[in-house]
């Protein structure tokens, strides 16, 4: 064994530098997988723990997708909301009303019309009403000619203004457009999502001290040996390494969960869903997690692991001093 | 190598262990530091470490004024001491082959390199067919070499053992001091604290005595 006599002897710095980055990847991945086995050592509380970092995230994960799905099935109305506008009974004459409406057709907020002529409304309503022959007896007919309006927006906002732009044409009597529980809708389901928005806050916050604690506790276990390490001159960064690989593996391992979870509530749920669509003739597909949210649920599930460990390792390391 | 200048060292408690301490050990340098027990010999070798940080007076190790020396920088300050504890402090859940590999995987040394190291330095104790075991199947003076070679195995410029041959018989205990000695020979300076006064005068180094935190001796052998 041949010994340098120099301080400034840095291995670091002899060693080339495509090797050091082998070897340090090479060290990341062994303490990654060692921090697995480290957890997989005490299958049963780690499984607890994974599992109320789960529930936690299940929670707002489960009402976030309930509000896409209210979302969806308000969507559905919202495009079935229809202005119907009453033309003056003095523009009875066919050629006016088309051309009245062929103007309605250019205008920028508007997405599709249709006309339904005196002659036309007459016809259904003698159809639906039974009074078919009553109605005959009438020398003129009492209906207005009626243009159905299909908005190009579905913002509450921009229909309020349409309609009172259309209110104002000279042509019209009356629009009707009843918008205002919609509105309500909205306006709740803007609620509720800010309160969903806060559970998740809270519940993260659950699940950071939840990793902090179990962290914290892997800790003070291992002291005799975060002391060893520093011993022989592992820097706080390396010491804190192995920590926050098992913050992260909670982490994931709790998002995996809720997303079982989940999918279990979703499965559960899709056929009583499915047949209340069937009862009311809807196409309406239960709006499930997809590649996209199921990966953000993981990705939000490993980094509050490893926000929740990087919390308890910079308390509690710097405690632990070796004697 | 090693510099005190009236280095002094009150615990916690108030207990002075050191009081106005002043030496200097020579790049290369192989010495012993004795005294009864409570002296203050841990305490100097700690302090050397940077496991403890001295009240007063100045230290330098290598160069690097310790007093100045940020704790973030301690880590490489501890890789350039390979130390010895009289309490051993090895993992007992490691193999032999893991705790003497510790100092290598720490600084970032290449898996191989860290094979062959730790080889050679479990050679060098004697204790190479013992790689796969577990410390607690050791006696205490294997696991003291042990202690020895993960002292040792990224070759240090500065060697402190504290108390080495505290539970061997005194052939061992020879041969141990003679591993220092090899090591001394390569160039390391080595500062060995120890209370076994017959074999340290046998051994015909320079000493350093302590008494009650006090260096109350200085001795060069004569040749
Ligand atoms: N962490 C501590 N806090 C308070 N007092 C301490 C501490 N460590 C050591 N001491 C005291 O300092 C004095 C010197 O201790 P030290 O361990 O340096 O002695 P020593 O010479 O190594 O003794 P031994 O030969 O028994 O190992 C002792 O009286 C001890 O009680
Ligand atoms: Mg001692």
């Amino acid at each position: 064994m041949k010994h340098s006599t120099h301080l400034q002897n840095n291995p670091r710095r002899k060693a080339k530098p495509s090797q050091q980055g082998h070897a340090w990847l090479l060290h990341h991945l062994y303490v990654l997988f060692s921090s697995l086995g480290r957890i997989a050592r005490t299958p049963l509380p780690s499984l607890m723990t994974a599992a109320v970092i789960g529930i936690a995230l299940a929670l707002p994960t489960g009402l976030y997708l309930l509000l896409e799905n209210v979302q969806q099935i308000s969507n559905d109305w919202e495009s079935v909301a229809q202005m119907s506008l009453f033309i003056k009974p003095e523009i009875n004459d066919d050629a006016k009303i088309n051309a009245f409406a062929k103007k309605l057709e250019q205008h920028p907020d508007i997405h599709g019309i249709r006309i339904i002529t005196p002659a036309q409304a007459l016809e259904e309503y003698r159809q639906l009403s039974g009074f078919g022959d009553a109605l005959k007896a009438l020398e003129e007919n009492p209906l207005p000619a009626v243009i159905v309006i299909q908005p190009a927006s579905s913002e509450v906002e921009a229909n309020q203004r349409l309609l009172k732009n259309l209110e104002q044409l000279p042509e019209v009597d009356i629009v009707q457009f009843d918008m205002l529980w919609l509105k309500r809708l909205f306006t709740i389901i803007t609620i509720i999502r800010r309160g969903v928005l806060i559970l998740a806050g809270l519940l993260s916050l659950a699940v950071l001290l939840v990793i902090g604690n179990t962290i914290r506790l892997a800790i003070y276990n291992r002291r005799d040996e975060i002391e060893i390490y520093k011993l022989v001159g592992a820097t706080d960064t390396f010491i804190r390494r192995p920590f926050l690989y098992i913050g992260f593996w909670y982490g994931l391992f709790g998002g995996l969960i809720a997303w079982v979870l989940v999918n279990i509530s979703l499965w559960l749920l899709k056929k009583p869903v499915k047949q209340l669509a069937i009862l009311y003739e809807s196409q309406f597909e239960l709006v499930t997690l997809d590649a996209l949210s199921s990966f953000i649920l993981l990705f939000c599930g490993a980094l509050l692991g490893l926000a929740g460990a990087w919390l308890a390792v910079g308390q509690h390391l710097k405690n632990i001093q070796p004697r | 190598m090693i510099l005190f200048n009236k280095v002094s060292k009150r615990y916690p408690g108030g207990y002075k262990a050191l009081i106005q301490v002043n030496f200097h050990l020579k790049r290369g340098e192989m010495t012993f530091l004795t005294g009864h027990s409570g002296a203050g010999k841990s305490t100097l070798l700690r302090l050397i470490a940077l496991i403890e940080r001295n009240s007063s007076g100045q230290i330098v190790v290598g160069g690097q004024n310790l007093s100045r020396l940020p704790n973030h920088h301690i880590p490489y300050l501890r890789r350039k001491i390979g130390m010895t504890f009289q309490e051993h402090r090895l993992l007992f859940d490691r193999t032999v082959f893991d705790n003497v590999a510790l100092p290598l995987v720490i600084a970032g040394f290449r898996h191989q390199e860290i094979r062959r190291r730790v080889r050679a330095a479990l050679d060098k104790v004697g204790l190479l067919n013992k790689e796969k075991s577990y410390p607690i199947t050791l006696s205490g003076g294997q696991q003291q070499r042990v202690g020895i070679a993960r002292a040792v195995v990224n070759k240090p410029p500065i060697l402190l053992a504290d108390e080495p041959t505290g539970n061997l018989d005194p052939g061992l205990a020879r041969e141990i001091m003679n591993l220092f000695v090899q090591f001394n020979q390569v160039g390391v300076t080595v500062l060995i604290a120890s209370h076994a006064l017959g074999l340290i005068k046998s051994m015909g180094y320079r000493t350093l005595i302590l008494q009650q935190g006090n260096l109350i001796g200085d001795t060069y052998p004569r040749r």
